[in-house]
């Protein structure tokens, strides 16, 4: 049995594959949005090409931002780095005011254009959420847990690898994802400083005012986020029904909302 | 085996040196070291770094350096909060003071087109005394009015040296001087765009997020799909909606009358609304679920209607919630409305993307700021209103 739901996004994924692999099939769909016999698909780069840029830009970004991240908050987390945790939490509050957009920019002058900016920018306000969470995890353990791990002679180490970690893990994940979601947006984004990516393509139609480059742009990026954000809530909840009950649904975390960009 | 292992790192949680003071020290001695401004012959030429001594007369540079070194020995040396917010503000004073006092040293009578902008040690100071205040704060615990007067202190200063004419020789008020007409039409279009855009999000959200709380059924469905429009990049989402918008503009009478486009405005309001749907349903109805049964039960018993027991006693118990979810509408509606721009609806985003083009850092900045401070002064009063509207309530 397929639910409804798994069956729409195979359907969405598939027909994604299928545009992306052979485009010109779909110019009929998406001529009506041209004029004057302008191309209705996009004609100045391998669409596929730059899906798997974008792709690489923000998988790039992301893995860096959750080892630097994680790693964060498990040191502010242990005993050696608790004079960190206030500030550190203050900061991410603050951080977080910041619009991506403007971290992008701002990173234009300190690193001239291209792919520089937008993986400086991505990595930056990826870290946010990741942290976020990880520290909201880790810090808010069922204390009984924790004590008795260290009842059973577990080390510092120990503690940290065999109960911390995992029982944090689905809160962490859900951080990771909404760093991919940000960061995709943000990469999008990144375009307009000539990185290469899907924002090419919405760009150029913009420019050129063709609405047919717009909108295939556009609902490729659209199908992506979607498509990772659940592969990363699928993931998610994998690991915490495999922590068995989880004390953590209802834990105060970020109700699983997020900012578009 | 593990109490001794406790016990060591126990020890280490209280070491003598404050060791984020270290950090902030290092930050403010390599500010020190770093260029402060940066001379550039024109507006677009390459820049050339000036340090501290080179950039001020000395009398002026020794003040600037006497403070930063005293916020540096504050931060590794003196644990007391109030003297380490006091340092850190007097750090972030002398670095203002100190870029317009540059600007002014520095400008050639005879070249209008030289341009001074503060230098990678100016921003570098700025971020290690910004740390200092905001540990200070952390650690004062600071309550929602303090926050509140900090920040209207902040917003005066500011404003202060804006008028008093201080930065007028620094690059970034020259590019906003040659184009003041235009920054402050932008500026009304992007409040504008996230504050209506709010509005609308909250006379539609609120309702919407009523019945979903009372109305399971259509709670999951609403809430999924809302999640899903949530996700879509907002180029993305401008982007997709320009077609249909475009089609609406062309086809319904009256609609172009009334200003729907297919491109500017339009599509961008539509967008920030859509996203600002979710966070205003779904913190109604978090906030109406966590409003106590017993409460509700005890209304009831005085023979108050359903629409009153909403009105007089859930709402008002849901209120900080819900006011959560103005917050994170507003701080990302402020940062979205930046990127409209692309699509010609205006707002600050037209100064950071027409700076991208030109590769201009000062018109980059020029609408890089702006929101930032914005989303920050909207985030710092909305969270003190949050605080004061949750006092007294279980």
């Amino acid at each position: 049995m397929i639910r409804p739901g798994l069956l729409l996004r195979l359907v969405v994924f598939t027909a994604l594959i299928a545009f992306l692999a052979m485009p010109d099939r779909f110019a009929g769909l998406l001529a009506p949005l041209t004029d004057n016999g302008a191309p209705a698909i996009y004609n100045q780069g391998s669409l596929v090409s730059l899906t798997l840029s974008h792709l690489f830009t923000v998988a790039l970004a992301t893995s860096a931002a959750t080892i630097v991240a994680v790693g964060l908050a498990i040191f502010v987390t242990r005993p050696a780095g608790a004079e960190f945790l206030a500030l550190s939490r203050a900061a991410v509050n603050i951080g977080q005011t910041f619009p991506p957009v403007a971290v992008l920019a701002l990173s234009v002058p300190a690193m001239g254009f291209g792919e520089g900016p937008t993986r400086l920018a991505l990595f930056l306000y990826g870290l946010l959420p990741i942290f976020e969470n990880s520290l909201v995890g880790l810090s808010t353990l069922p204390p009984a847990v924790v004590e008795s791990a260290s009842a059973m002679g577990m080390t510092g180490r120990q503690r940290l690898l065999k109960v911390e970690l995992p029982l944090a893990m689905p809160l962490i994940i859900e951080g990771i994802r909404l760093s991919a979601v940000i960061g995709l947006a943000t990469a999008t984004i990144g375009s307009t400083v000539a990185a290469k990516g899907l924002g090419e393509v919405i760009v150029a139609g913009l420019q050129s005012n063709n609405l047919a480059f717009v909108v295939q742009g556009g609902v490729i990026t659209g199908i992506l986020a979607v498509l990772i954000s659940d592969g990363f809530q699928i993931l998610a909840r994998r690991t915490s029904k495999r922590r068995g009950a989880s004390p953590q649904a209802s834990r105060p975390a970020t109700d699983g909302q997020q900012a578009p960009v | 085996m593990t109490t001794l292992a406790d016990a060591a790192t126990d020890g280490a949680a209280t070491p003598r040196i404050d060791r984020l003071g270290v950090v902030i020290a290092i930050l403010m001695a390599v500010a020190l070291a770093l260029p402060f401004v940066t001379f550039r012959a024109t507006r677009i030429a390459a820049g050339n770094g000036l340090r501290l001594f080179d950039a001020l007369p000395p009398t002026a540079a020794a003040a600037v350096g006497a403070v930063l070194i005293a916020a540096l020995v504050t931060a590794v040396a003196n644990r007391r909060p109030s003297l380490r917010l006091a340092l850190g503000a007097l750090a972030l004073v002398a670095l203002a003071l100190g870029a317009g006092a540059a600007g002014t040293h520095l400008t050639p009578a005879d070249s209008p087109y030289a341009r001074i902008a503060p230098g990678s040690g100016f921003w570098v100071g700025l971020f290690a005394g910004a740390i200092l205040m905001t540990d200070a704060m952390v650690r004062l615990k600071l309550g929602p009015v303090g926050r509140l007067i900090a920040l209207a202190v902040t917003v005066a200063l500011v404003a202060g040296l804006l008028a008093s004419g201080a930065w007028s020789h620094l690059s970034l008020i020259a590019e906003y001087r040659s184009r003041a007409d235009v920054f402050w039409r932008e500026a009304i279009n992007h409040v504008i765009l996230a504050g209506g855009s709010l509005a609308a999000a909250v006379v539609i959200g609120l309702p919407l997020g009523v019945v979903a709380y009372q109305l399971r059924a259509i709670r999951d469905p609403l809430i999924n799909v809302l999640n899903i429009i949530q996700t879509i990049p907002s180029m993305a989402l401008f982007g997709i909606l320009i077609a249909p918008l475009g089609w609406v503009a062309a086809n319904v009478p009256g609609a172009h009358a009334i200003g729907i486009r297919g491109i500017g405005t339009a599509p961008a309001f539509l967008a920030l609304f859509l996203y600002s749907l979710l966070p205003m349903v779904a913190n109604t109805v978090v906030g109406l679920n966590g409003v106590s049964r017993a409460v509700v039960d005890a209304a009831r018993g005085m023979g108050l209607t359903v629409f009153q027991r909403l009105l007089q006693v859930e709402m008002p118990l849901a209120l900080p919630v819900v006011l959560t979810g103005i917050r994170i509408v507003l701080v990302q509606n402020i940062g979205l409305a930046t990127v409209a721009a692309l699509i010609g609806g205006g707002g600050f985003g037209v100064f950071l993307f027409q700076g991208l083009g030109q590769t201009a850092t000062d018109l980059i900045l020029l609408g890089a700021l702006p929101p930032v401070a914005l989303a920050f002064a909207a985030a710092v009063v909305l969270d003190a209103a949050i605080e004061i509207s949750g006092r007294g309530k279980a």
